[in-house]
């Protein structure tokens, strides 16, 4: 035996070294401060960005992670005020003005914006832009946007392939006239948006036409922006990196210097990586870990008005959904203060109405309550009392935990208030969203949030010509109603024409408001002047790090 | 020998042509396509995307097109190990659908050495814990140093590694000291750092990864070693007076190796090619990340550019394995009489 024991030994040697070496790993690092510490020191910004970007060619992106890069990149001809969503900041433009109505708008670009190849950005670039994002061939997905320019939508539409005839007109180098189809008041807001955005027409033309979606200019070697930052490296499903950029007008402006986005897809693992200390902004909390953090950690917790609606649709062209007493006996079951307060838990406002309330002046016409008798007496009037013989239903949610908690909610409340039995049916995203376009369903649930401060953001969904509507609901009167609309440039005409179509929403309900958003979200202290916004966008050059050593 | 090789190559040619051909027919077949999104798009906006993928082509020409692009049609070794497959055997997955801009083919060529590192160190703690830990055993048959590791070792197989794996982090990420915690996502630290620091990072998910196959490893070394040492070579070297270490290792090891080394050749290539979970959880640019988010984006080409990538490993490992077992053992080869 101490023969085999002497052997042991023998054997134990080169483990002992391969060991020390792991432990020399472990804990070889003679830096103790986390990932934050360090990089609040140097000046960089660390941000959980939920998915990898599809792109950053600001004309054919859709998503919020592409948005957040995007408008540090680049930079439109108003930019994002850091702390009110409706104020429009100045961007390339310095200063602008519009005519009485609304309709013709003339913007003063500045002179020193400046590309970051050093070439000036000019009238024409912006001119070129929108020629790029309206090019029928290009496919951009956000033209629709630019609809608003007289002529636009002929020219995507390819009835006509001269650009003149679009309301788009150079008056010199740094002055640039847009004319409108209607009034547009909020045309500024809209202008934020990233499909607005200039884009280099030397660079686009020396990597393809200006209709080539397969183009590699936006690679990070080639992409050349007029934002506050450039892009320094991108490791695809890895990080993004941005940092401070010489050649922008502002630069003396911009406090940090630089940014690193990390796509994180899953909340929970997102929360993880900022409880690590690895991110100092944490985009999605996991419901479940909301207590946690308000209990132990307040000052790392937030939650800030969005402006967005959380809503059951009705499919309207199945009997008995079709009924607006059965859609309005569903609506007034559901307990909405109950869902806010104990399951989604993240301050949340029960929707009222199906706009999101104080949205520049709007205040909604709608006054939706939880009344469970009313309910009861609804549904006993369209045929079912006390639930008997009402068909077997279901509703239809993309798998996600949070929707499926909300759902199961939903569904008790009926079946105690109403005495009928719906089921839940959880499908992946992209089949969810094939089957809701498809009216495959019965109930769906849906997130609507909006593109720019103004409510006709939302109401314009429920038209019946709209891709957005997924209903089958339409209303005459409602769609006058919306041409009258982009015709009035007088704002309380505009609010009053707006509270009637969302008041004809609301008397026929083909969707169910259950709650305005609230964004949920950590954020390390040592992030300073990161406010609350409507649409969630916060100009990075504002955005200043001053290491206070917290850890979690 | 050669009859055997040319019938194995045109056998490995056909199954990928299959499985291209397999995995074209559920793309299509899925509901959904790659620019559906939550808000919609207008209908001619979306004729146009369709006619610059080409997918406003009838089936059998995107089929045909799709067959055409993905096979070999030249080879150039070189550029091969650059992971380049386009200039190393012809092959265009082209554009992805999704990542506008960027090719297939470059998403592969960056994201395939990760997934390869994370499996070459993988293999190294597998091999390392799973050799030393069956040895130890067999050497200590029936005491504690036998039933504890062989024991850990069970649960290293039952637990898969989407539970180990959070279970690693919540350990060495949250509940160890301060000075000893390692890092819990990503595949490199966010600041310039040395390449300690880097490997740092590579930890946890690597010792996930090889704890599970330590296990298989550990439980057929075990077994193997035990069987080999009572045998009477050992016997009779022990009796010459070989020093006890080059009796375990010199004489014992090498026989005993034997079904473990026929095991790893699969393993290498599972461990290269199953991380995805892993890659998830850890949050790493290696390829199982994109093949799950391919199939959730819809993005035809990156799927079958994941898919075929990670068909041809295994198929090449399973073969690499194969010829070696062949050559070794002749009573294998094709044709030969029992």
């Amino acid at each position: 035996m101490g023969m085999i024991r002497r052997c042991l030994l023998w054997r134990l040697i080169p483990q002992g070294i391969l060991l020390s070496v792991f432990a020399l790993v472990f804990i070889g690092c003679s830096d103790n401060r986390t990932p934050v510490e360090i990089a609040s020191a140097q000046g960089i910004l660390l941000l959980g960005n939920g998915s990898e970007p599809h792109g950053l060619d600001p004309h054919l992106t859709t998503g919020v992670p592409e948005h957040n890069i995007l408008h540090s990149i680049f930079e439109g001809l108003i930019a994002y005020h850091p702390s009110d969503e409706s104020a429009p900041e100045p961007g390339v433009a310095e200063k602008w003005e519009c005519n009485s109505d609304a309709t013709v708008w003339t913007f003063h670009l500045r002179h020193n914006a400046r590309w970051s190849n050093g070439d000036p950005v000019t009238a024409s670039d912006f001119s070129y832009s929108f020629r790029r994002i309206l090019s029928p061939a290009l496919g951009a997905q956000y033209a629709d946007q630019l609809i608003v320019l007289k002529g636009a939508e002929d020219y995507l539409k390819g009835n006509t392939n001269d650009f003149s005839t679009v309301g788009v007109e150079v008056l010199d180098e740094h002055t640039l006239r847009l004319h409108l189809v209607g009034p547009t008041p909020h045309l500024p807001g809209m202008l934020k948006h990233n499909a607005w955005y200039p884009v280099n027409p030397r660079i686009i033309e020396s990597f393809g036409s200006i209709d080539s979606r397969e183009s590699e200019w936006t690679r990070p070697e080639n992409l050349v922006g007029n934002g506050a930052f450039r892009i320094s490296k991108w490791v695809t499903n890895s990080y993004l990196e941005v940092v401070k950029s010489d050649t922008y007008w502002d630069t003396d402006r911009v406090s940090i210097k630089g940014i690193r986005f990390f796509p994180i897809e899953k909340a929970s693992t997102e929360e993880a990586a900022f409880r690590a200390g690895q991110i100092h902004y944490c985009s999605n909390i996991p419901i479940d870990r909301i207590a946690y953090y308000r209990s132990r950690h307040p000052q790392v917790i937030r939650f800030d008005d969005y402006l967005g609606t959380y809503f059951y649709r009705f499919n309207t062209t199945r009997p008995p959904l079709d009924n607006p007493l059965v859609r309005r006996a569903l609506t007034l079951a559901i307990d909405t203060g109950l869902i806010v307060r104990e399951v989604t838990k993240g301050g949340e406002q029960p929707a009222r109405g199906f706009v999101y309330d104080g949205v520049s002046g709007y205040l909604t016409p709608g006054n939706l309550q939880f009344d469970p008798i009313e309910a009861r007496r609804l549904l006993a009037e369209a045929g079912f009392p006390e639930g008997a013989g009402f068909p077997k239903m279901d509703i239809l949610i993309n798998t996600q935990e949070a929707h499926k908690m909300i759902a199961e909610a939903i569904q008790q409340m009926w079946r105690d208030h109403l005495g009928i039995d719906i089921g839940v049916v959880n499908q992946e995203w992209k089949v969810y969203l094939d089957n809701q376009d498809n009216l495959r369903y019965d109930i769906s649930r849906s997130g609507w949030i909006g593109d720019y401060v103004d409510p006709i953001t939302f109401l314009m969904i429920w038209t019946s010509d709209s891709g957005n509507n997924q209903t089958g609901w339409s209303n005459r009167r409602y769609d006058a109603l919306y041409k009258q609309v982009l015709l009035t440039g007088d704002p309380h005409h505009r609010n009053a024409l707006m509270r009637e179509m969302e008041s004809i929403f609301l008397d026929e309900l083909p969707a169910a408001p259950i709650y305005w958003y609230t964004r949920k979200y950590l954020i390390h202290p040592d992030v300073k002047n990161w406010h609350p916004k409507l649409l969630d966008y916060h100009p990075f050059k504002f955005i200043q790090l001053e290491p206070t050593g917290f850890r979690l | 020998m050669p009859r055997f090789l040319i019938s194995r190559l045109l056998q490995t040619i056909l199954v990928l042509y299959l499985i291209a051909t397999v995995v074209f027919v559920m793309m299509k077949a899925v509901p959904g396509g790659p620019f559906s999104q939550e808000r919609n798009v207008s209908e001619h906006i979306l004729r146009k995307l369709e006619e610059q993928y080409g997918l406003h082509d009838p089936l059998h020409v995107q089929y045909a097109k799709y067959m055409w692009n993905i096979t070999p049609k030249r080879f150039s070794p070189g550029a091969l190990l650059r992971f380049d497959l386009k200039n190393g055997l012809g092959i265009d997955f082209g554009y992805s659908f999704r990542y506008e801009g960027r090719t297939v083919n470059q998403l592969i060529a960056e994201a395939l050495p990760v997934s390869a590192e994370l499996g070459f160190y993988a293999l190294i703690i597998a091999a390392f814990l799973g050799i030393s830990t069956g040895s130890l055993a067999a050497l200590k048959q029936n005491t504690a140093w036998d039933h504890i590791p062989m024991g850990v070792v069970m649960v290293g197989i039952c637990l898969p590694t989407f539970v180990m794996g959070p279970i690693l982090i919540l350990v060495f990420g949250f509940w160890v000291p301060e000075s000893i915690r390692l890092p819990v996502l990503f595949w490199e630290p966010s600041y310039d750092a040395s390449w300690m620091e880097s490997l740092r990072y590579r930890i946890l998910p690597a010792i996930t990864l090889g704890l599970y196959y330590a296990a298989g490893i550990a439980r057929l070394t075990r077994g193997s070693m035990l069987e080999v040492l009572g045998q009477d070579y050992i016997r009779t070297a022990r009796a010459k007076g070989v020093s006890p270490f080059n009796v375990v290792v010199k004489h014992g090891l090498r026989t005993g190796m034997i079904p473990v080394i026929s095991y790893l050749g699969p393993v290498a290539a599972h461990l290269i090619t199953g991380s995805f979970v892993i890659e998830y959880i850890f949050m790493l640019p290696g390829l199982g990340r994109h093949l799950i988010n391919a199939a959730l984006n819809r993005d035809y080409t990156l799927i079958m550019g994941t898919v075929l990538v990670y068909a041809a490993i295994l198929i090449l490992f399973n073969f690499i394995v194969d010829t070696l077992l062949v050559w070794l053992n002749p009573r294998l080869r094709l044709g030969s009489k029992p």
